[in-house]
């Protein structure tokens, strides 16, 4: 057995947090080889070759790869498929739109979202926005994975694996890149922050939602929005936590006017300590929640704020 | 411009899913099931670029049981023109895999030659967020995913991405497949005229058999079971007590 562990290149640089988390699930599978893929790719080669357990690096060069668009991608992951048994990726938007992608010019199935490897053929994934678990047996030669990045605990530094540049596929030309409205933010990441301070509806306008932001801040947190927040157009939608958004585990989730509807606690149950401000006691996010506080959150929100110091 | 809208029969979004004691699979009987929210999306988008002229004519397709007719009835309301539905099993809890359903797909897009492709982005029973992927590349075709914005320029589409940290934008060649993401638009009530109307429209059945592709599974579900639950802790006073529990935590 061999892995392809695909990593998360952005911009050049690599996703190290997804990366490595998604290290530790391929480790399981056999030895693993990771894949840099951009228009720069090299830098994150060398960091990608350091993580602990990494038996080689492949990195590939082109103007093709430059914005992870989905059809060059696919072509070269498919290309170099033929000496792995598993294709692997930690489960961003990035892999979620490649991967399945690259499976189908495989013909097998993707396994999307896995959180526990059984044996080599055998998965255990979330469906139904996370209500229910499934343990799946794949049939097909080979395997096209995305490991739920939550689910695993990152790879440390320590390895020195080598470098090796392969070629890249011919660009089809079927899509272009435009441009890219990145939020520029000095928070941290939203799956990889410690702290993530999450509205819901309560919060009750875009305007208000200003209120978790300073909170946010204040904590060195990552900002969060349940799917109801998203669809009323309080906050941006990859703000999004949530089976149909972000998955993430923090050590501390704090979650303010969300009622906690089980899409949205599929997004965030994995946290270590969950706080929950609800003007509603009965509101379901209080049955996850370690410390729940029920207060209108216009109040204790601001207070939380400045007693935080 | 045809526009070719694969749409998916799955438990309603409001009901809450229940395991089977069994571990066979979630409990599908007497359940209340609809339009996956994604393809609904995906509907709607159609008839925008129908109503602006982008678009000529709005295809639904639905792949699963006979009982998917309703969902395909339900697009035809909203505004579809006409449907069809692949009967690819009798048993309910039978799901078919985004693979098999990708390479029917395929077959229905060789027979009706769309300009475009747009379905959700996953569907909420096995949240796979594959098949229009695999449609595009089974197709040889571009894929735009997560759409949050789609404009018709000619032969290219202008598609503004949902991504991890913000949007993209990319530039894709027609024909091409577009997947819906929660905020391209917020999809209509069929009218009670409209429904009527729509029990007029074509609908056409066939079977995977028609079209050749072998919908047989590539995945055996072994077990299905609940999540681990986690247990509810205890309900603070005052922001002061909150403040002191956290420091006890350690986590601020």
């Amino acid at each position: 057995m061999a892995v392809l562990l695909f990593a998360e290149v952005t911009d050049g640089h690599l996703g190290r947090d997804a990366t490595a988390k998604a290290l530790t699930g391929a480790r399981k599978l056999g030895p693993v080889t990771v894949l840099c893929a951009g228009a720069r790719a090299s830098a994150a080669a060398e960091e990608a070759a350091k993580l602990s357990g990494v038996e080689k690096v492949l990195c590939a060069e082109d103007p093709s790869l430059g914005h992870r668009l989905a059809e060059p991608t696919a072509a070269l992951i498919a290309e170099l498929a033929r000496d792995y048994t598993h294709i692997v990726a930690p489960a961003t938007t990035d892999a979620k739109n490649v991967m399945p992608r690259v499976a189908a010019l495989l013909d097998v199935m993707i396994l999307p979202d896995v959180i526990a490897i059984i044996d080599a053929d055998t998965f255990e994934r979330p469906i139904y926005a996370g209500n229910a678990i499934q343990t799946v047996k794949s049939s097909d030669p080979k395997k096209v994975i995305t490991l739920r990045t939550t689910a695993f605990e990152a790879a440390p530094e320590g390895g020195n694996a080598p470098i090796e540049t392969v070629p890249v596929p011919a660009d089809p030309g079927l899509s272009a890149w435009v441009e890219d409205k990145v939020a520029a933010s000095d928070r941290p990441e939203l799956t990889s922050a410690r702290i993530v301070v999450s509205g819901g509806r309560g919060v009750g306008s875009e305007e208000n939602f200003k209120l978790i932001e300073r909170l946010a801040d204040k904590l060195g947190a990552a900002v969060g929005a349940s799917r109801a927040a998203v669809d009323s157009g309080y906050a941006p939608n990859d703000w999004q936590v949530g089976q149909t958004g972000k998955v993430v585990a923090p050590e501390l989730y704090i979650a303010i006017g969300i009622s906690g509807a089980i899409q949205h606690l599929a997004g965030m149950k994995d946290s270590k300590i969950i706080v929950a401000i609800n003007k509603d006691e009965e509101a379901p996010i209080f049955q996850v929640a370690d410390y729940g506080l029920v207060a209108d959150l216009f109040q204790a929100v601001p207070e939380l704020e400045k007693k935080l110091g | 411009m045809k526009v070719l809208v694969p749409v998916k029969r799955v438990i309603d979004y409001n009901v809450k899913v229940r395991v089977r004691p069994d571990g066979t699979g979630v409990d599908l009987a007497n359940v209340k099931m609809s339009m996956n929210p994604f393809d609904e999306i995906a509907v709607e988008e159609a008839i925008r670029l129908k109503e602006k002229g982008a678009a000529e004519e709005i295809v639904a397709v639905s792949i699963g049981v006979r009982q998917a007719q309703e969902t395909l009835r339900t697009a035809l309301a909203m505004g579809a023109d006409r449907a069809i539905l692949i009967v690819a099993t009798d048993d309910v809890h039978q799901d078919i895999e985004p693979l098999a359903v990708a390479k029917l797909l395929a077959k229905v897009v060789e027979a009706e030659k769309p300009g475009l492709v747009i379905m959700g982005k996953q569907a909420i029973d096995n949240d796979m967020n594959a098949t229009g992927q695999m449609l595009a590349a089974i197709l040889g075709w571009p894929q735009a995913t997560f759409a949050g914005e789609v404009t018709i320029e000619g032969d290219h589409a202008l598609v503004t991405r949902e991504v991890d940290g913000g949007l993209q934008t990319i530039r894709v060649r027609l024909p091409a497949v577009v997947t819906a993401d929660l905020r391209l638009n917020e999809p209509r009530y069929a009218s009670l005229p409209n429904i009527m109307k729509a029990k007029k429209k074509p609908l056409e059945e066939k079977t995977p058999a028609d079209f050749g592709v072998d919908v047989s599974p590539r995945l055996t579900v072994l077990k299905t079971r609940e999540p681990e639950g986690r247990k509810a802790g205890i309900k603070v006073k005052s922001v002061d007590e909150l403040v002191e529990k956290l420091k006890e935590a350690g986590v601020i």
